[in-house]
């Protein structure tokens, strides 16, 4: 039962006569209606041109240095590979992938699901993409004044220099610090947004996923964001006029460092996956015409992840000299985050069981997600374990690990995302034909990049090395084969998208025949999003394909 | 106990035998590594079980449930709190067995027994110096052809180690894969372990917290030899001895203190991160104050007081400062060798 | 809406884009009214939920610089109760009574728009500016005092000491442990609290000249009430800093 029939072009003007409407891109037009908009579709288009240019610009980085890393020496000198190595972290973390799909994704679809008109602030809207934008602007004036290589967690005390050594350090911490607060304040709109906008009928449990993990995200963001923001701001003034604070040779201590660093950056792997997981529930279930598996258990697991991943810091610290007593105690809830995950990862499983599912690119991204995120996690659980991460730790292991969970859970589920609701942002048809091939290469081309790296780093191949042992060649090479026919397939599906957007068929408003709101507008919706107010009487998951006839109940 | 054996016989099987590396892991040196390697094998295991389960429903739901003129309708099926109980409680159940298992033997490596070997470990950039306090033994770095700093570090077999270990500048960590043992150094205070070597042979040993420019070249050979052999080959010699009678003094010192890191001595050399220091002395200097004399005081305010002076094309390199860790005795000897290096 | 991130206004939120006459009631809508909201409850309660969101964040800011506040007391005890006898307490519990009072002025504010008394607010809200000028002129003071003791931190630190025995000047230079540590974060934690006084200065002169032009009345006024949750945040922060920084004993 779809919950609002779709209203064609048509409008009530005050004096209730009719108007003709347009979609949104053009209602205004010229440069300053984009620099100057406050609609959330506009922004979030915005962040996803500005993200993906900095997903890009990393990327290549680290085409290079992969390039090098197939020879045991290294022909771009240590200087050099270290410089692109924090680059690359620096600029995926803090330009990509914590923005990508909140701010991007999520800016244009949240007020869509909620059935909103726009965000609670559009105006806070706009600056926290200009706060993004001015971030950016400082971070690359660091990348130009050179010699950032402290890797991006910056930890001390080879992080504080003296004189004119500093500068890049000053400069780069404080574009983190600027580019936090756009992070903060996506948060709190979002916050805000979910709780007083919903359309009526809409009650939490009627909400879609996406917007159950955007909320989850949001949390984390206002949160744990604040603490990063002190964090690089101390180290900044550290670097200005050596407080001392994490300095050992003023009687600071670099471990509390760490602490401090730590305590933002877990929580923030979660900013970079839970979008991730939302988008996967909306594809998985729209794609297989069925309701989403565990309704209840994924929205809570969103929440109880967003609580939980405050607890966990110090799993990153393990070897790091801190008491036995915390170590264990990091170890237990580190794998207590675990099981939230889990649940969500068989509750899609299950919601494949007797639906009526389409191999199309967004169901291939959904399933590439389900093998490649549940290697991640499950490869989370060796170095939660103690005695284990004693070995992993710092290791290739460990960039194995975090590479198959933001790389092939959230930027996967970007991908699924994107295809998913292409026609909706954009009004055009992707060609089935060109993203089938996109999968293929990345599929391939990242699982041979990222699996040799687990049997590196349990062999022995330590983390953030330009030069290694030759009897780790072998692998090197296979991994970096890997990596040019990932960042082929990546490229590969940026050209059939630009050529989409420009030669593709027109797309109609519900392509796929899905059931939350964003589907009850036009593709691309109208500036307002809707011509009515819709009025929601069911949960967005109840597709016209399921079968409630008693024959075909059955319970396993 | 029995299962811990099985496993553990199992997991040599499988990930590294008697004799040498396996697939996933390198030898099994250490009793640490025995265990590590254990609770390795049973994540692998199980993590492999549920892999191919999981994607075993996924692949056939996928393909069985695929969209057809047969299959146009789906399953009104939502939820099954006996199917979501036993999903989440038994990966809890599983996850507490390995946490326990973890925990308990990350619990080895602060247990030191009354005779283990004492091994104070110092790191700096870009060298160790592994020194045996009850020994009087101080083994240094020597540098390679490549740049790379080498120690060798001995140990006699079966009997467990406690190093203590800190360091001079930034964080290092101290790692031996074939014992799996790790721990990061800290220059504010000490960090240890206490570990026993199993097994005969050689082994690499690398830092494994980034530390700068020489990160990936501070390296060490671990040794691990009989008992007989290590009292022939270690105890009964005069290696890592620094007597400063010994011809070596100077140059294990100039390795001490890590300037073979930075500074090549040999023309071959050509320059590492500072200036080549082969044929330097007497030299006129080009400097940031103008032209400077490499003489004795030049040398001796470069090492307490880096920052002054510094030569055209070196300015950011950040030379550390050994002002208040380095004797006059020191001092002496490194000027006297920078001296000969001609 | 407001938050205090926004410093500017542009007008009462018919910028949004054309009106298609959607959600209006017939009888036209409040001037204040954000198209984007169905009606002005909505608008409020949003408007104050970000404020509460917004105002959590920065507790968990400053909660950061307290953590390194007790890290450095407790490393150094003694170098810390040593250090802080060289603040002026005097000034400091006036400074704290100025923001307490400040805060009730602002509360009394808030309550006068909320019952259209125009005139009254403009009077609390210029006496809530006073105190807050009054705050960063003592501010001033104590800094100044210590730029010319010398007692700044980290490498700035060159602590003018006189040896009363000996009838000398003298100046001292930063130690491990030493005093510079306090500094710093005494430097910061009061200055990022200053900052945030001055931009409470700037919102509450927003706030005032809106008032002025008439903007509030009993039906609008959440965006005086928001910049008076800000300013109580504020004085909030300070209650706890001055104990922290000033009473150590």
């Amino acid at each position: 039962m779809t919950t609002v029939t779709l209203e064609k072009g048509i409008s009530h003007g005050s004096d209730h006569t009719h108007v003709e409407e347009v979609d949104f891109y053009r209602a205004k037009r010229g440069i300053w209606s984009w620099l100057a908009t406050v609609d959330h579709k506009r922004i979030g288009i915005m962040y996803l041109v500005g993200t993906l240019l900095g997903f890009f610009g990393a990327g290549v980085l680290a085409l290079i240095f992969r390039a090098d890393l197939m020879t045991p020496n290294s022909e771009l000198g240590r200087d050099m590979y270290n410089k692109l190595f924090t680059l690359h972290g620096a600029i995926m973390v803090f330009v990509f992938i914590i923005p990508a799909i909140p701010a991007a994704l999520g800016n244009f679809f949240l007020p869509l699901m909620l059935g909103a008109k726009d965000v609670a602030f559009p105006r806070l809207n706009l600056l926290s993409f200009y706060i993004w934008v001015a971030g950016l602007i400082i971070l690359l004036f660091a990348i130009i004044v050179g010699n950032l290589d402290t890797g991006w967690t910056f930890y001390t005390p080879y992080s504080i220099k003296d004189g004119s050594n500093a500068t890049p350090l000053i400069i780069a911490t404080g574009g983190v610090f600027v580019m936090g607060f756009s992070s903060i304040l996506t948060g709190v709109n979002f916050i805000v947004t979910v709780h007083k906008m919903r359309a009526p009928g809409m009650t939490w449990n009627r909400m879609p996923l996406f917007i159950w993990a955007l909320y989850a995200t949001a949390i984390i963001q206002v949160l744990a964001t604040p603490v990063l923001a002190i964090t690089v701001l101390l180290l900044l003034i550290e670097n200005v006029m050596q407080i001392g604070i994490f300095n050992p040779a003023w009687g600071g201590d670099p471990v509390l460092f760490q602490h401090f660093f730590w305590f933002y950056s877990h929580p923030a792997v979660y900013i970079m996956i839970l979008p991730g997981f939302g988008i996967i529930s909306e594809t998985i279930s729209v794609h297989s015409k069925k309701h989403i598996f565990g309704y209840k258990a994924i929205a809570l697991s969103s929440v109880a992840i967003a609580i939980i991943s405050f607890l966990v810091w110090g799993h990153h610290m393990f070897v790091s000299g801190q008491s036995e007593f915390a170590a264990a105690l990091f170890s237990f809830l580190t794998f207590a985050v675990a099981v939230p995950t889990a649940i969500k990862t068989f509750s899609w499983v299950a919601t494949l069981y007797k639906g009526v599912i389409t191999w199309n690119a967004p169901m291939l991204y959904t399933l590439t997600f389900l093998f490649t995120f549940t290697i991640g996690g499950l490869t989370g659980i060796f170095l939660g374990a103690l005695s284990v991460d004693i070995h992993l730790h710092d290791s290739y292991f460990v960039v194995a690990h975090f590479h198959y969970v933001m790389m092939g859970g959230t930027v996967i589920a970007l991908l699924a995302g994107l295809h998913h609701w292409f026609p909706k942002m954009f009004g055009k048809m992707y060609n089935e034909g060109h993203a089938r091939i996109g999968v293929i290469l990345v599929f391939v081309g990242f699982n041979v990049t990222f699996l040799t790296q687990f049997m590196l780093g349990s062999q022995g191949m330590a983390r953030r090395y330009a030069e290694y042992d030759p009897v780790f060649q072998t692998y090197h090479v296979i991994s970096s084969i890997g990596s040019f026919v990932l960042g082929a397939g990546l490229l590969w599906i940026l050209a059939y998208m630009v050529w989409a957007l420009m030669k593709g068929p027109k797309a109609p408003a519900n392509p796929w025949g899905g059931v939350s709101l964003e589907w009850a507008t036009q593709s691309p919706p109208i500036e307002h999003n809707f011509h009515k107010t819709p009025h929601v009487d069911t949960d967005p998951y109840n597709f016209p394909e399921i079968d409630r006839s008693a024959a075909s109940n059955s319970h396993h | 106990m029995t299962g811990f054996s099985f496993i553990s016989a199992a997991s040599s099987a499988f990930l590294a035998d008697s004799g040498g590396k396996g697939f996933w892991m390198p030898e099994v040196a250490s009793d640490f590594a025995e265990h590590v390697d254990a609770l390795f094998m049973f994540i692998l295991v199980l993590s492999v079980f549920f892999f191919i389960l999981l994607m075993g429903f996924t692949g056939y739901f996928a393909w069985k449930y695929k969209e057809s003129p047969t299959n146009t309708r789906s399953s009104p099926i939502s939820h099954n709190f006996k199917l979501e109980f036993l999903w989440s409680a038994i990966p809890t159940v599983l996850l507490v067995v390995i946490f326990a298992w973890g925990f308990r033997d990350f619990t080895m490596l602060s247990t030191a027994p009354a005779d283990a070997l004492e091994v104070r470990v110092v790191a700096q950039q870009w060298n160790w110096t592994i020194s045996y306090p009850k020994l009087d033994r101080e083994c240094t770095s020597t540098v390679g052809t490549d740049g790379g700093a080498n120690v060798d570090f001995y140990l006699p077999v079966n009997r467990p180690f406690t190093v203590q270990m800190s360091s001079n500048d930034v964080l290092h960590s101290f790692w031996i894969p074939a014992f799996r043992v790790k721990r990061d150094v800290l220059p504010n205070r000490y960090t240890g372990f206490t570990v026993t070597p199993t097994r005969t042979g050689i082994y690499p040993m690398f830092c494994s917290e980034y530390c700068g420019n020489g990160h990936s070249k501070m390296q060490g050979t671990v040794h691990v030899l009989s008992p007989e052999d290590f009292q022939k080959k270690f105890i009964d010699t005069d290696l890592c001895k620094l007597d400063p009678k010994a011809p070596d003094y100077k140059p294990k010192l100039f390795a001490k203190f890590g300037c073979n890191s930075c500074h090549g001595v040999k023309p071959e050399q050509g320059i590492i991160v500072g200036p080549n220091l082969y044929g330097r002395y007497g030299n006129v200097e080009s400097t940031n104050v103008g032209p400077v004399k490499m003489d004795d005081d030049y040398i001796r305010e470069s090492i307490e007081y880096p920052e002054k002076k510094l030569v055209d094309g070196f300015a950011g390199k950040a030379m550390p400062s050994f002002r208040g860790r380095i004797t006059e005795v020191q001092l002496a000897a490194l000027i006297d060798y920078i001296k000969s290096l001609k | 809406m407001s938050t205090a991130q926004l410093e500017h206004e542009a007008g009462h939120g018919h910028e949004d884009g054309p009106e298609s006459g959607l959600h209006h009631p017939a009888e036209g809508h409040p001037a204040f009214l954000q198209h984007h909201f169905d009606n002005a409850a909505q608008q409020e309660s949003a408007s104050k939920l970000g404020m509460w969101v917004f105002l959590a964040t920065e507790i968990l800011m400053f909660s950061g610089l307290f953590l390194a506040y007790f890290v450095i007391r407790s490393s150094f005890p003694e170098m810390v109760l040593e250090a802080h006898e060289k603040l002026d307490k005097v000034m400091g519990s006036i400074n704290t009574v100025v923001l307490i009072t400040s805060s009730l002025t602002m509360a009394l504010g808030v309550r006068a728009v909320q019952t259209n008394q125009r005139l009254q607010a403009r009077w609390y809200l210029l006496a809530t500016l006073a105190f807050a000028a009054t705050f960063m002129v003592i501010k001033y003071i104590e800094y100044s005092a210590k730029v010319e003791h010398g007692t700044l931190p980290g490498i700035y630190f060159q602590e003018h000491v006189y040896d009363v025995a000996a009838g000398v000047q003298g100046t001292l230079d930063r130690w491990w442990g030493g005093s510079q540590l306090f500094f710093g974060i005494y430097f910061i934690m009061t200055g990022l609290h200053g900052i945030h006084v001055v931009i409470g200065i700037g919102l509450i002169i927003w706030i005032m000249v809106k008032n002025e032009r008439g903007a509030f009345s009993s039906a609008y006024y959440t965006p005086v009430e928001n910049v008076g949750l800000y300013w109580h945040l504020v004085d909030l922060i300070w209650i706890f800093l001055f104990p922290l920084l000033y009473l150590v004993k």
